[in-house]
């Protein structure tokens, strides 16, 4: 196979990630390490810093767009931030120290997270009764527009999730995934803000959380523009397409059998790491 | 006092819009000219990313990775468009630093600022 060949197969193999993460909500960093891993049988470290990049990308993609909605609380965004990219950081020194045999397998444990977590119904989210001290004081508290008119909502407990976003920020940095599961459970069942509200701030800090562990990547020489350039414009044109089709297409059966893939993916990545054949 | 905030967050919220959308076109398309180079001048080669072996210098240097660019090579120029893709966000983060100094909102002002030195210091 000639680096043409290879590159072409990548390029389509990114269009259909980015395509499917779009669609479904998942995000196509998840399997994009299984498939430079597994299926190309590149080395785990070139597979993270390329993921990583895919990730920035369709982040700021999709994040110009919602941000110009005004659904993306930029404030609480911006606060958060502090607790990803101090994580990231921590990751992504700790990638290299990690054997990849426990890199793989932490991988499949996420993987199975993730799959499992967009089934969860989320919190009910807090718009009456107390605001919270700390979250006036950082004046998180906010409203976006829904068709019935602007909605408040109120950020509770703060301190947790800014907690469980330093754990999300190292998994990214670790990992080279955006981690948008553990973000959005930080901010729907920790922080009990709305749904679209928290997934679209999730999305706007993913760009921030991977910038502040790519400059490590870099030195370290895990990223490879062979390997980067298919599959972040694979991956953007995927994900272009994906919000142009998410309007008109039917998401339920689609993420039932994308959960399945990533499963399968998850179990395997787990296997090859147990058996330390990655 | 209140009306007049809003207007100055939505301002800021349509600028960094705009921002991240032309960062991430103008990577693409630098990307895309150095792939274009890359695979004429290496696609006939065999790929090699089974062992891990991190990269040259004008892989990860900006300065060497510009000189390569001017012998015309492809790879640093994928490269120099992969740091302009990164720099997307983190001009973000800057952009976001000058909007709340000019909302005179000075907590937000250093929660930026330490977020912006941690991603600078790390690079």
């Amino acid at each position: 196979m000639t680096i043409l060949v290879f590159s072409a197969i990548l390029f389509i193999g990114a269009l259909a990630a980015g395509l499917l993460g779009s669609l479904t909500g998942l995000g196509g960093g998840v399997v994009l390490i299984p498939l430079l891993t597994l299926v190309f049988k590149v080395d785990i470290h070139y597979a993270i810093g390329t993921s990583l990049i895919s990730v920035i990308a369709t982040s700021s993609g999709a994040a110009a767009a919602y941000v110009k909605e005004g659904i993306t609380n930029i404030r609480l965004g911006m606060f958060l931030e502090l607790a990803t990219t101090a994580g990231a950081i921590g990751g992504a020194f700790l990638a290299a120290y990690l054997p990849t045999s426990v890199i793989a397998i932490l991988f499949g444990i996420i993987l199975v997270l993730s799959a499992g977590l967009s089934f969860a119904r989320p919190a009910d989210p807090v718009t009456t009764g107390n605001p919270g001290v700390l979250s006036q004081k950082l004046r998180l508290n906010s409203s976006f527009p829904t068709p019935d008119g602007e909605k408040r909502y109120f950020v509770k407990n703060v301190v947790g999730g800014f907690f469980m976003m330093n754990i999300a920020g190292m998994i990214s940095g670790l990992l080279g995934i955006g981690s948008g599961a553990l973000k959005v459970i930080a901010m729907d069942n920790i922080m009990r803000i709305p749904f679209k509200v928290s997934t679209t701030t999730s999305n706007f800090m993913i760009g921030v959380t991977a910038a502040a562990s790519v400059g490590i990547y870099l030195h370290r020489g895990y990223i490879d523009p062979g390997l980067s350039m298919p599959v972040m414009l694979g991956v953007l044109g995927g994900a272009f397409l994906g919000s142009r089709m998410l309007t008109r297409t039917k998401t339920a059966s689609l993420k039932i059998l994308f959960a399945v893939v990533i499963l399968v993916l998850a179990m395997e990545m787990i296997y090859n790491g147990l058996n330390h054949t990655i | 006092m209140a009306i007049h905030k809003k207007f100055r967050d939505t301002d800021l919220e349509r600028v960094i819009g705009e921002l991240l959308r032309y960062g991430v076109l103008t990577s693409s398309l630098v990307v895309l000219a150095g792939g274009i180079t890359y695979l004429i001048r290496h696609g006939g080669q065999l790929p090699q990313y089974h062992e891990f072996r991190g990269e040259p210098d004008k892989m990860k240097k900006p300065i060497l990775m510009w000189q390569a660019v001017r012998r015309g090579e492809g790879r640093p120029l994928i490269q120099l468009g992969l740091l302009i893709l990164v720099a997307t966000p983190i001009a973000r983060v800057a952009f976001s630093f000058v909007g709340y100094l000019l909302e005179k909102d000075y907590l937000y002002a250093v929660l930026t600022v330490i977020v912006l030195l941690v991603i600078l210091l790390n690079f």
